[in-house]
C-alpha cells in the first residue's frame, strides 16, 4: 500500500524556478508517467520523491508517511537511472544482491531474490559478468532487476529506454509493463517520448515550464487537452488551432464555417482539432493543398487555413493534388475550444 | 601518418626532411633526460677505481663496491630512514586531507569554489626559499624544528595541490549516478563511499599517494634548512656530498634517483589525467 502525495512542491535553483507548486497524487499500484519536453521538471520532480534533491517547499508522502525530510534509503523506494547505473566493480549478481546485502537479508534469501528477478528480466545466464561485458540492453535489465530485488513500494524510473536503439526500447517497453503490472508497485516513469507514455501510463502528467498541465488518462489527455500546450504537445502530427471570431453568443465563425461553441464573453478565442478528426467533402474549413505526404495507410496533408499552417490526416485515395482547393469538415464531437490567453480549454 | 599521407602538397623530400627533424628532435631530447641518468647508474655500479678512470666502459662492470660503501657509509642508514618516515607521513597528510578536498571539488557546488581550485594551485607559485626563514623561526618557536612531523607538514604543502587535482579528476570521472543509486539501494553517504566510489577510485588515490611520496622524497631545500640531526636523505647527501669522494656522490644519485624514477614510471597514467589528458 503506497499512495504518493505530492503536496505543493516547489523548487528553486537560485533564481531560477524549476518548479512551481506542484500538487500530484499518485494512488496504490498505478503507473504514473512524467511526460515533458526536456527542462520541464519532470526528472527534478522524480528527484524530490527519490530524495536525491531537497525541495524549496512543500512535501511529499508515501505510502501515509512524511518522507521529504529522509534520506533516499528511508523512503522505501527504488530507483533506474537513465545510464543504468550498473556498479562497475560487482557482477551482475552483487549489482542485483546489493540493496539486499544492505537490508542484511539471509543469504538464501539473496540468491533467492536474485535469482527469481534475474529470470523475470532473461538475465539468469549473466549473473557472473560485469557491467563492462554488457551491451545497453543488459545493462538496463540489471538496473530493473536490481530495482526489482528490493521489492520497493514505489519505483521511480528516469528515461530508464532512452539510451536504447529504437528496436529494443519497443521489445523492453512492452516487457516492463508486463513485470510492472505483476509486481504491483506503484511507478513513477519519467520520459520525453509521447508514444512511451501513451502506452505505459494508466495515467500521465503533463509537464511544462514547471507546472504540471494535465494529469489524467492517456485517452482523456489526447481527446481532451486541458491546456493548448497539450494538444500541440502530444500527438504527431499534432493539434491544428484556427482563431475563431464570435458571431453571436455561443456562435464562432472559423475560416468560413460557422460553428456552434461554448458562451465566452470573449471576442476571439481558439478553435482546435486533430488531424484525423477532418474529413475532406463539400463543407467545412477552407483549405488550400501545400505539401502531400502518402504514408500508407493514410495521406497526410498539409494545408493553409487561414493563413496558417493545418495538417489533416485523411484516406489514402482521396485525389488530391498541391494547389486544389478543400473543404474540411471537422467531427463536431472532436472540436476543442481554447482561451487564448489563458491558453486553457473552454 | 595519416596526416601527412593526407598532404599530397608536401614534396616526398620535404616530408622526409621533417621525419629526420622529428627524429633528431626526440633523440636529442630523450638524450638530455636518459644521459645523466645512465651515467649516474654506470658510475653507480662501478668500482670505486673504475669510476675515476678514463676511458668509461659502455656497459657497468656491476661492481657494488661503490653502493655498498654508500650503505655503509656513517648517517646513511638513518637519512634513508627519515627518507621514508618523512616521506610516509606526507603521503599519508596529503591523501588524508587531499582526497576529501577533492571529492568535494568534485561532488558540490559551493561559492567561491572556482578561487579554492586557484588558490589550490596557487600555492606552488611560492618559492619555497621565501618561505623558509619565516618557516624555520616558527618552527623552532612551535618545537616542530628537527622533528619527521615537522618536515612532513612542509612536504604535505607541496604535495598537497596535486593529491586534490588529482584526486577531483578521478572522483569527477565516476558517474554521480553509481553513488545516488547507491543511496536508494540503502546506503548512508559514507557507505556509498566506501563501498562504490572508493573500489572504483582506489588505484588513482594510491597513484596519488606514490607522487606525494615522490615529492617528499626528493624535497632537498626545506629538508636542509628545517632539520640538522635527523636529516632526510636528500639533505643529508647535499651536506656530506661536498667532501666526499666521486664514486660516492654517484651511488647517493641513483639511490636517490632510482626509487622516485620507478614510482612515477608506476603511477604516469594518473599524473597525465591530473592535467586533463585522457588516459591513453
Amino acid at each position: 500500500m503506497a499512495e504518493i502525495a505530492i503536496k505543493q512542491v516547489a523548487k528553486r535553483f537560485g533564481g531560477f524556478t524549476a518548479l512551481h507548486s506542484i500538487d500530484l497524487t499518485i494512488a496504490d499500484q498505478e503507473f504514473m508517467v512524467l511526460l515533458g519536453a526536456s527542462g520541464c521538471g519532470k526528472t527534478t520532480l522524480l528527484r524530490i520523491v527519490a530524495g536525491l534533491e531537497t525541495p524549496s517547499q512543500g512535501e511529499v508522502w508515501i505510502g501515509g508517511r512524511r518522507v521529504d525530510h529522509l534520506p533516499p534509503r528511508d523512503r522505501g523506494i527504488a530507483m533506474v537511472f537513465q545510464n543504468y547505473a550498473v556498479f562497475p566493480h560487482l557482477t551482475v549478481f552483487e549489482n542485483i544482491a546489493f540493496g539486499l546485502r544492505m537490508k542484511k537479508l539471509a543469504q538464501q534469501e539473496v540468491e533467492r531474490r536474485v535469482t527469481r528477478t534475474a529470470e523475470l528480466m532473461h538475465i539468469e545466464q549473466l549473473l557472473k559478468r560485469y557491467s563492462g561485458q554488457l551491451s545497453g540492453g543488459q545493462r538496463q535489465r540489471v538496473a530493473v532487476a536490481r530495482a526489482l530485488a528490493m521489492e520497493p513500494d514505489v519505483i521511480l524510473m528516469d528515461e530508464p529506454l532512452s539510451n536504447l536503439d529504437a528496436l529494443l526500447r519497443l521489445e523492453m517497453r512492452a516487457e516492463l509493463k508486463g513485470v510492472l503490472a505483476a509486481s504491483e508497485t506503484t511507478t513513477i516513469y519519467v520520459t520525453h517520448d509521447q508514444v512511451e507514455a501513451m502506452s505505459l501510463a494508466d495515467r500521465i502528467a503533463v509537464m511544462h515550464q514547471g507546472h504540471i498541465v494535465q494529469a489524467a488518462s492517456p485517452v482523456e489527455v489526447y481527446r481532451n487537452p486541458a491546456a493548448r500546450f497539450v494538444g500541440s504537445f502530444i500527438g504527431n502530427p499534432p493539434m491544428n488551432f484556427i482563431p475563431a471570431t464570435k458571431t453571436a453568443n455561443g456562435s464562432w465563425t472559423v475560416a468560413g464555417l460557422t460553428l456552434p461553441g461554448p458562451k465566452s464573453d470573449k471576442h476571439k478565442i481558439e478553435f482546435a482539432i486533430r488531424p484525423e478528426d477532418v474529413d475532406a467533402g463539400d463543407e467545412g474549413l477552407h483549405a488550400t493543398v501545400r505539401v502531400i505526404e502518402p504514408l500508407g495507410p493514410h495521406t497526410l496533408v498539409t494545408c493553409d487555413v487561414e493563413g496558417g499552417l493545418f495538417r489533416a490526416i485523411l484516406e489514402s485515395n482521396a485525389a488530391i493534388a498541391v494547389g486544389d482547393h478543400l473543404r474540411l469538415a471537422p467531427k463536431a464531437d472532436r472540436i476543442r475550444w481554447f482561451d487564448p490567453e489563458t491558453t486553457n480549454a473552454l | 601518418m595519416s596526416a601527412v599521407a593526407e598532404m599530397p602538397i608536401a614534396a616526398p623530400a620535404t616530408r622526409k626532411a621533417g621525419n629526420w627533424l622529428l627524429v633528431a628532435t626526440v633523440i636529442l631530447l630523450s638524450v638530455w633526460v636518459l644521459l645523466p641518468i645512465y651515467l649516474l647508474i654506470v658510475n653507480a655500479l662501478s668500482s670505486p677505481e673504475e669510476v675515476t678512470a678514463f676511458p668509461k666502459r659502455f656497459f657497468p662492470s656491476f661492481d657494488f663496491g661503490s653502493l655498498s660503501f654508500f650503505i655503509n657509509f656513517a648517517g646513511v642508514g638513518r637519512a634513508l630512514w627519515n627518507s621514508v618516515l618523512v616521506a610516509t607521513l606526507t603521503m599519508i597528510l596529503s591523501i588524508g586531507f587531499g582526497a576529501p578536498a577533492g571529492y568535494a571539488l568534485s561532488r558540490f557546488d559551493f561559492p567561491g569554489k572556482g578561487t579554492f581550485r586557484f588558490l589550490v594551485l596557487m600555492t606552488r607559485a611560492f618559492p619555497l626559499p621565501l618561505l623558509a626563514l619565516p618557516l624555520a623561526v616558527m618552527f623552532i618557536r612551535t618545537g616542530l624544528d628537527d622533528t619527521a612531523i615537522g618536515l612532513a607538514l612542509v612536504h604535505t604543502t607541496l604535495a598537497l595541490p596535486f593529491a586534490v587535482l588529482i584526486t577531483f579528476s578521478l572522483f569527477s570521472g565516476i558517474p554521480v549516478e553509481l553513488e545516488e543509486a547507491a543511496w536508494t539501494l540503502g546506503c548512508t553517504r559514507l557507505q556509498a563511499f566506501r563501498k562504490v566510489i572508493l573500489p572504483l577510485a582506489l588505484p588513482g588515490i594510491a597513484a596519488s599517494a606514490v607522487f606525494a611520496f615522490t615529492i617528499s622524497w626528493n624535497e632537498v631545500f626545506a629538508a636542509a634548512v628545517l632539520t640538522i640531526e635527523n636529516r632526510t636523505l636528500t639533505a643529508f647527501l647535499l651536506q656530506s656530498l661536498g667532501e666526499s669522494p666521486l664514486y660516492l656522490k654517484f651511488a647517493g644519485g641513483a639511490a636517490l634517483v632510482i626509487p622516485a624514477l620507478i614510482f612515477i614510471f608506476a603511477v604516469r597514467k594518473y599524473l597525465f589525467a591530473m592535467w586533463g589528458i585522457a588516459n591513453r
